[in-house]
């Protein structure tokens, strides 16, 4: 029966012997009206569930490869170690470099290898934790594949998000990738004792950042010269005893 | 290259609506994509080329309808288009801009037969 042109129900027997191929109007819209990103945000938003039902404070680091997300890493542990339950998810595109790092600082942590993709996504993240097997009250770090274009479309459930820029890399990096900064909530500017010696000047880097995304929370370190860990370490820990974690 | 994950995704959903629709094939795919959404458009078609193969998509007509982007100033509340993510309000000057429109990343319908 054909129910777009009622040619079934004619009274009169005939035969069309050839389908319904010769109705030009056999095509339907249909309206569908949902993001792209759906199946990824929707299981972002049952990691994020889990996380907040055990108490688990998480942040997705997010950065260009080489501006010293694993150093500042390794120097949070250090601070942070002993006084709660310290978790690790590490992307990477090979190697598991960064993860035997974490892994010599006595942390767990569990190395995602993405072979050829530029970002990690919820459904990998679910996956990671689940060996992880994190405890109620703890803090997960989730280091993303370096990479200062793709990670910020992809929430990952985590509670903020942080984008790590180094001085090295110049100080118009916000401007040039403004995505990543607006969908963070804090920056690191990282690296800032090399500033002297670079065409890089600190306040532009600030300035910049905020002109993509006036809500920063901005922080400005040397992980490698311990400049600056106090005062990060000392808002997570705000963050951690706050009544909304 | 976080357009071929896009692109995928795009395929994942069409597909499963077409299929819940009992659609043989899907002839036409209608996406909206804001100019602010993240998207390289050169790539994301490039992605899409490959990613419908061996699909219902594999013949699909792509439409892609734009959507200018759109802020208020978080200062003097006004309303004007924005081309990027770092935009000043044009009355105020402010960076303090909360985009409005522009970050759309939807499929919009599907023609299926």
């Amino acid at each position: 029966m054909c129910g777009t042109c009622g040619c079934g129900k004619h009274h009169h027997e005939h035969e069309h012997g050839h389908g319904h191929d010769h109705h030009p109007d056999d095509r339907r819209t249909i309206a569908v009206e949902q993001d792209i990103l759906q199946r990824n945000n929707l299981l972002a938003e049952r990691n994020r569930g889990y996380f907040e039902a055990k108490h688990i404070f998480c942040l997705n680091l997010m950065s260009a490869p080489g501006s010293g997300k694993t150093t500042l890493l390794e120097e949070t542990i250090r601070r942070l170690k002993g006084r709660l339950p310290l978790y690790v998810i590490e992307g990477d595109q090979q190697t598991s470099n960064d993860a035997n790092r974490i892994a010599a600082l006595d942390v767990p942590v569990f190395q995602i290898n993405t072979g050829a993709g530029c970002h990690l996504e919820a459904a990998t993240v679910h996956h990671a934790f689940q060996h992880l097997n994190p405890e109620n009250d703890s803090l997960l770090f989730i280091e993303n594949v370096g990479n200062l274009v793709c990670p910020a479309m992809f929430d990952l459930g985590e509670a903020k998000k942080v984008v790590i820029v180094s001085t090295t890399e110049g100080d118009d990096k916000p401007l040039k990738y403004p995505h990543i900064f607006q969908q963070a909530d804090i920056c690191i500017i990282n690296k800032i004792d090399l500033a002297p010696f670079l065409n890089t000047e600190v306040a532009t880097l600030r300035e910049n950042a905020l002109k993509a995304n006036h809500r920063l929370l901005l922080f400005e370190v040397s992980a490698l010269q311990n400049t600056g860990i106090d005062h990060w370490c000392n808002w997570l820990e705000t963050e951690l005893t706050a009544p909304s974690h | 290259m976080h357009e071929l994950s896009i692109a995928q995704s795009m395929v994942e959903l069409a597909e499963q609506q077409a299929r819940q629709h009992n659609a043989e094939a899907i002839e036409e795919l209608e996406l909206e994509i804001g100019c602010l959404a993240g998207i390289e458009l050169f790539a994301l078609d490039f992605a899409l080329e490959s990613s419908v193969k061996g699909t219902m998509l594999e013949n699909a007509r792509i439409v892609r309808r734009h959507i200018d982007g759109q802020g208020r100033c978080g200062d003097c509340e006004a309303v004007f288009t924005v081309s990027t993510l770092f935009t000043p309000c044009p009355v105020c000057g402010s960076y303090a801009v909360n985009i409005l429109k522009g970050k759309e990343l939807r499929l919009k319908s599907i023609v299926i037969k």
